[in-house]
């Protein structure tokens, strides 16, 4: 049978943006093993309600580590200490009874917060909206077997497009940089023919834009790669910047 | 119970012609809006799954205005994104076989004869587009080492016709569809509206002219004008509390306009899919599907003795019974999914389940492992695998998965004609929120397709169609008085949710009603249990405007707020469910009544009396809701016993 298990957390509690936040004790008591880390702050927060407390609020919406949605930084590691593991991935099973663990939102300039464990990650959707697409008419497609791709080219390309967009990169760089999420777009466009066409532009555009956001530079932690929970490759940034040079000598 | 019916005859707008000219003769003969046109008129897109994210793109990329609406934080979160298994389409790459025809017939047989032809005939003409297109958009989709695309089989059919992206599909076709936006954004021609929620549809002389809001971050109530709106909100599934949709997956968009006057067709035809991860305890805040393609290779089996505590890889062959191989030999363990799990709860029924709670099968790779090896097995299911481990902490290339079936899709949805309009003019409803496609029972790899054909290749034509014939530049603004009582009602319920300060959480409300739908509307259903579903039901939801509890206010980020409304809609559409259900005196595909079914225990459908859509309206909140009916006509294919063996 599972085995129940006491958890004591610490929470970052903010209010709102402009409000002063702070770490706020909890108990867990009815914790399992089976449980999902999610799973054991909601039933925390049925706890603060019936406390008529205020209840965490976190983003969460897929729960099976694809959407993209969930992010906290656990015991002070992104998405906590399960490699390639989504938060909502992580089960109670890798904690004992009796643990504490630390739980915090993405920290960068360019993710503002919104309330307690809630950041605002639009700066991505304006990276990608720089760039970060083939343009393609609805209709005008050719057959999709009209252009053989090789193999490891595709593989290559989809190892890359993997990415879940959950900034989990940002908040472990110690520069805040966003150069995995950016650089995962465009190495799955110019690892492809399609995106051939359009290649210069867009790495010029995506990497302004990530400029504007705020993010910081690279340099080279590999922090990124370390707790992306799709495993994506700092190889990527590696293109990137090759992709970006090409397109400044080509100009 | 009784049943208020009307004689009024549900329009189909079903082209004349023969079906496989219907599509092409539509297009022929559908109005234009010219450029110049299009450009004035505003389109209001909820949602931004496959339907909703492929439909903006493709509207504003035509020279609309499109405003289009999430509750996530970013489009590219809708719940599309966790569909893995794949999309099917009539290519024939393989060369097993495939035709238009076939994609057609098979997906009218998976629906149990309960879709119109006509539709279902279009959604497979435009198939083949949508993989085309798809890789036009840089969608990374498994090849061969030829360079050409692979294919897999899935449930229900006898050919190789899905296309997938690892066991990542649904997230690299929404990709494609949110990049496609994204480009429309930059070029200023999708205003984005994330974290927004509709609340309510506003209805200004019978046409859908807007809709109302919540913006989740601040709690503002906001209204939208537009000359159309396009629902794309996906479906109901969380009725059943434990599913596998996202968290925040919700009815309340469709709910509302049905409750404005579209009416609201089948909504007792679920799905419930065979192969998910067992539930493991009360905690449990949802359910975690492992795809359908994993019964390609992975045979289901549970052990011939209910007393057997043996660990699986102890039990003898010979003491294994692989049912679904012994009662459907010609389709095995790819039988559709309505028939594969009602076979899981069989067994366990029968006390043959397996793992700590009796109530899951064996999903066994061991054979798979010795025909392909480790690395084929890898390349396949590699993601799944983890994804299962990492749930379930055992190790599925060494010990069998444990599988049971779980709430998936909903066929049911608002009604619709041929155009994908509702029965409000002006509000067109696609992808899953619809009921069209699909009958009784959606086969795999049929819903990212079904979305994107709406999205892409169906609503641009039709929605021309209508703007054509309405009139451009009215008076109407956002100070209609339509829209301030809309707003008014929306805020009243927000706060009356607020005020009544009970004593049960929300969560506790939505489990228990949960437990009501899946005990009485699930996979079984008699007429006692939904008898009695629909009594529960409304003293549930008698109760919760009693004695909810919903933390906070309006104005700030408030997820259980949000939760609140959706389940005040849940509690009233689980009643429609189970009178829906109650109604219908036959089983067909996911609709299964213990009293209609073959000595076989086989589903026993009744085509003299229920060969329609029934499509219920909304007539007030304590009064029965009328049934209207569509026949379906079947010309082209005659209907059946659905047989898989």
């Amino acid at each position: 049978m599972a085995k129940n298990m006491t958890i004591h957390l610490k929470v970052w509690r903010q209010a709102g943006p402009e409000a002063p936040g702070r770490l706020v004790d909890y108990t867990v008591k009815e914790a399992n093993e089976h449980m999902s880390f999610l799973e054991l702050l909601d039933v925390l927060n049925e706890q603060l309600i019936k406390e008529e407390a205020e209840p965490i609020e976190f983003d969460n919406d897929c729960r099976e580590g694809i959407c993209g949605s969930c992010g906290l930084m656990v015991g002070g590691t992104a998405h906590g200490p399960q490699p390639r593991t989504a938060v909502c991935q992580l089960h109670m099973r890798h904690y004992n009874d009796g643990d504490t663990i630390v739980v915090e939102p993405w920290r960068a300039a360019a993710f503002p917060l919104i309330k307690d464990l809630v950041v605002d990650r639009t700066a991505f959707d304006r990276i990608v909206a720089a760039g970060g697409y083939i343009s393609a008419t609805t209709g005008g497609a050719a057959d999709a077997n009209a252009l053989p791709i090789a193999k490891e080219k595709a593989d290559a390309a989809m190892d890359f497009a993997s990415c879940i967009g959950c900034g989990a990169c940002v908040a472990a760089c110690p520069n805040s940089s966003a150069s995995l999420f950016t650089a995962a777009k465009i190495a799955h466009l110019a690892l492809l023919p399609q995106g051939h066409p359009e290649r210069t532009r867009r790495v010029v555009n995506m990497v302004d834009q990530m400029e504007k956001e705020g993010f910081g530079d690279c340099s080279n932690h590999a922090e990124c790669e370390a707790v992306c929970p799709k495993g994506i490759s700092i190889a990527g940034i590696a293109t990137m910047r090759r992709e970006y040079m090409k397109a400044m000598l080509s100009s | 119970m009784q049943v208020v019916e009307t004689p009024v005859k549900l329009d189909s707008q079903v082209p004349a012609g023969r079906l496989q000219d219907k599509w092409d003769t539509y297009k022929d003969y559908v109005k234009l809006v010219s450029p110049a046109n299009k450009r004035k008129r505003t389109i209001l897109v909820v949602g931004t799954g496959l339907a909703g994210g492929s439909a903006a793109a493709t509207l504003a990329g035509l020279g609309y205005n499109v405003k289009s609406f999430c509750i996530q934080d970013s489009a590219r979160r809708a719940h599309s994104i966790a569909a893995q298994g794949g999309i099917n389409a009539a290519k024939n790459y393989p060369n097993d076989g495939d035709t238009i025809w076939r994609l057609f017939y098979d997906t009218i047989k998976g629906g149990d004869y309960r879709s119109r032809e006509a539709n279902v005939y279009r959604l497979a003409q435009v198939s083949n587009n949508i993989i085309d297109q798809a890789v036009a958009q840089g969608v990374p989709f498994a090849r061969e080492y030829g360079g050409l695309l692979d294919n897999r089989s899935f449930g229900g059919a006898q050919v190789s016709r899905t296309f997938y992206a690892r066991g990542q599909t649904g997230q690299q076709l929404l990709l494609g569809a949110y990049q496609a936006m994204s480009q429309q954004i930059e070029e200023g021609n999708i205003e984005m509206k994330a974290r927004r929620e509709m609340l309510d549809l506003v209805v200004i002389d019978g046409r859908a002219r807007g809709i109302i809001t919540r913006n989740l971050v601040t709690g503002v109530i906001e209204r939208h004008l537009g000359d159309a709106v396009l629902l794309c909100t996906g479906g109901y599934g969380n009725v059943y509390y434990l599913s596998t949709n996202a968290k925040n997956s919700n009815v309340t968009a469709a709910w509302r306009c049905f409750k404005r006057g579209a009416y609201f067709a089948n909504p007792c035809y679920t799905q419930i899919h065979p192969t998910c991860i067992p539930v493991s305890g009360e905690y449990q805040s949802k359910l975690t599907l492992m795809s359908e393609s994993l019964r390609n290779d992975g045979r289901v089996w549970v052990p011939n003795d209910s007393n057997d505590t043996r660990p699986p890889s102890q039990i003898p062959e010979n003491e294994r019974d692989y049912y679904l191989e012994r009662r459907y030999p010609s389709f095995g363990n790819l039988v559709p999914r309505d028939v594969a799990s009602r076979a899981a709860k069989k067994e366990c029924d029968d006390g043959r389940g397996v793992g700590e709670t009796k109530l899951a099968v064996y999903l066994d790779f061991a054979d798979a492992i010795k025909r392909l090896g480790k690395q084929a097995v890898e390349d396949r299911y590699g993601n799944l695998f983890e994804m299962y481990e990492r749930i379930t902490g055992e190790n599925p290339y060494k010990v069998p998965m444990r599988i049971f079936p779980a709430v998936h899709y909903t066929m049911g949805g608002l009604w619709v004609d041929y155009e994908l309009q509702s029965t409000i003019p002006g509000l067109f409803v696609l992808g899953e929120a619809n009921f069209s496609d699909h009958g009784a029972n959606r086969l795999g790899a049929s819903a990212l397709m079904q979305g994107l054909a709406d999205g892409y290749f169906v609503i641009p034509y039709t929605l021309g169609g209508f703007l054509a014939g309405v009139p451009m530049n009215d008076d109407v603004t956002t100070d209609h008085e339509a829209f301030a009582a809309t707003e008014q009602e929306a805020l009243e319920r927000i706060n009356r949710l607020l005020s009544i300060k009970g004593d049960k959480t929300v969560t506790e409300f939505h489990r228990e009603l949960g437990q009501i739908m899946w005990d009485h509307v699930g996979m079984a259903r008699n007429r006692k249990g939904l008898e009695e579903a629909c009594k529960s039901i409304a003293a549930l939801r008698e109760e919760y405007w009693q004695n909810v509890r919903v933390p906070g206010v309006n104005e700030t980020f408030n997820k259980n707020l949000e939760f609140a409304a959706r389940v005040a809609d849940f509690l009233e559409l689980g009643e429609l469910m189970a009178r829906d259900a109650l109604h219908r005196e036959e089983s067909s595909g996911g609709h299964f009544r213990e009293e209609y079914q073959t000595p076989e225990g086989e589903a026993l459908r009744n085509d003299e009396d229920f060969a329609y859509v029934a499509a219920w309206e909304y007539t007030g909140d304590h009064a029965n809701p009328t049934l209207h009916k569509e026949e379906l006509e079947f010309e082209y294919v005659k209907p059946t016993t659905r047989s898989y063996k």
